[in-house]
């Protein structure tokens, strides 16, 4: 086997952790401890961005870094618990699959994203090719967290968490976006955020609930 | 086969029979400091098997065969995991026979006849018990099996000892496939020895009891085998963890004499540390719901996988 550097080993582990936490998200049954792991994540993707930031030199990076760091650690986390408080919603329970078939279809998941990303990551010249598979793989497991949820604050974590693989895939990919780009993302990030808090109000308003079926049907009195 | 070699066959064997008993006092002697009771004697799962030994035997009257061979085949598959595992040794002319696959075959064995001796005799409580434990081990037996893939993926090859020298001697670096196989092999080895997430070994409550209800039924030397057995389970476990995500100081080739002497008291540390490990979970954690077993085996399995997986993407 050959060496690898200390560096690279560390963005696999980092990588492998975002994978862990990707599917722990899954088959959370709290809300609460979801919007900690989705704070996890971001703390992960941080850590693996500052050393992705030193081990390139690419001074932009460490911007990023801490960009994720503020926001996805710190700043909306924050924001979902005031949430949550708030709208007094701590014990959201069921999926609409159960938790063991989700995983099985999570594993699935993961062989089709790594075999997707394989022929992507020989494109790419970057230290850290190898982890885009991990990356499209967390991408399209917070998809499947917001198909297998039925209410409202699990989808938006998991439409958050999908931004955090979309990140993950960049870095990994081409080292970063633009910084353009990238603070335009945060902010839209952070803005739906805020609108989706004032939705949260409203659906709650409206139904008693949030749970999202009722949104379903087109007529009022059915 | 050199005379060198078998002699460290013989001698891993008479250790695995010797210690696993004392595993098992351990085990019990640091749950007990745990949870603030007077420990027992470290010695007293030899002096029960004693006990047992010396008692006369009563079998039910309409027992087959199958109740009464069951005792001596669970006990033979266990020296034979013994054997094959490579605890102080990997020179092991015995260990040629069966792979890691074959091992895990050879525990299924012993489950089917300990499920089949429970329902033999009719009573409501091993049928019970003897569902539940297949239950389990359909549940567990493909996460075992993928944790040893892992293995065999990073050291190419699905003999143990050949397995414990590629993994003795890679370089040193981290590896999140081995960090995520060692979880998923925790959690299997849980359920597999009974232990508290699962089944509780210190319980006879009806309602909960899945080993001990299929057990019910013997007495005196049968009764001696199956717990002697028991516990070379939870040796030969330990032991398997140990040669995949520890195994350093085993003695390795043939003619290692010095490496085999020395190779006796690191096992026995390793144990030990293990077997408080293992105490400290039992204590920490409170026992599952049968229901729950699913998930908690579900996520074994998933942990398993994930390993495989990242090895094969990242090849580490």
């Amino acid at each position: 086997m050959t060496a690898v550097p200390l560096y690279a080993q560390l963005i696999n582990l980092l990588a492998a952790v975002l994978l862990l936490l990707a599917f722990a998200m899954l088959s959370q049954r709290r809300v609460l401890s979801l919007v900690n792991l989705y704070a996890a994540q971001g703390l992960a993707l941080a850590i693996s961005t500052g050393i992705v930031a030193y081990a390139t030199a690419q001074g932009h990076l460490y911007w990023s870094a801490g960009l994720t760091l503020l926001l996805k650690v710190i700043l909306l986390p924050g924001i979902l618990h005031r949430l949550i408080r708030r709208l007094d919603v701590r014990w959201e329970l069921e999926g609409l699959i159960n938790i063991p078939t989700t995983m099985l279809i999570g594993i699935v998941i993961v062989v089709f994203a790594f075999n997707l990303a394989l022929p992507i990551a020989q494109l790419s010249n970057t230290v850290t090719r190898g982890t885009l598979g991990i990356a499209m793989a967390s991408v399209m497991l917070s998809f499947l967290m917001m198909i297998t949820r039925r209410k409202a604050i699990p989808q938006v974590v998991g439409f958050l968490s999908m931004e955090n693989g979309l990140f993950f895939a960049a870095t990994s990919a081409t080292y970063g976006m633009p910084m353009v780009v990238e603070l335009g993302i945060a902010l839209d990030v952070l803005v739906g955020m805020l609108i989706l808090g004032v939705f949260f109000f409203q659906i709650r308003e409206q139904f008693d609930s949030l749970d999202l079926k009722h949104l379903e049907k087109l007529k009022e009195n059915e | 086969m050199t005379v060198a070699a078998f002699m460290s066959q013989l001698l891993q064997l008479a250790l695995a029979l010797a210690l696993a008993p004392l595993l098992v006092g351990w085990v019990n002697q640091c749950r007990a400091w745990l949870s603030n009771r007077t420990p027992p004697s470290l010695f007293l799962p030899y002096r029960t098997i004693r006990k047992l030994f010396m008692k006369d035997a009563v079998v039910a009257e309409n027992a087959s065969p199958i109740f009464r061979t069951m005792p001596y085949i669970v006990f033979g598959a266990m020296c034979c995991a013994a054997a094959i595992v490579p605890s102080i040794a990997t020179d092991l002319p015995f260990a040629r026979a069966a792979d890691a696959i074959a091992l895990v075959g050879l525990f299924a064995l012993a489950r089917i006849f300990i499920a089949l001796a429970a329902m033999d005799i009719g009573t409501a409580f091993g049928s019970l018990g003897a569902r539940r434990e297949m239950f389990l081990g359909f549940l567990a037996e493909p996460a075992l099996l993928m944790v040893l893939f892992t293995a065999s993926l990073i050291s190419g090859s699905t003999s143990l000892p050949t397995m414990v020298e590629a993994l003795a001697h890679r370089e040193l670096a981290i590896y999140p496939s081995l960090a995520f196989a060692g979880v998923a092999f925790t959690m299997v080895s849980l359920a597999e020895n009974a232990r508290i997430p699962i089944d509780n070994p210190a319980t006879h409550l009806e309602l909960t009891m899945v080993h001990e209800a299929m057990i019910l039924e013997y007495s005196a030397r049968h009764l001696a085998l199956i717990e002697w057995a028991a516990a070379l389970k939870l040796f030969n476990y330990s032991c398997i963890g140990i040669a995949l995500f520890i195994p350093f100081g085993i003695a390795e080739g043939s003619n290692a004499w010095a490496a085999l002497i020395a190779a006796v008291p690191t096992l026995v540390v390793k144990l030990a540390v293990g077997g408080f490990a293992l105490a400290l979970i039992e204590t920490a954690s409170a026992k599952l719901r049968i229901f729950r077993a699913p998930e908690f085996l579900g996520t074994a399995f998933l942990l398993a996988v994930l390993g495989m997986l990242v090895n094969l993407l990242l090849g580490s």
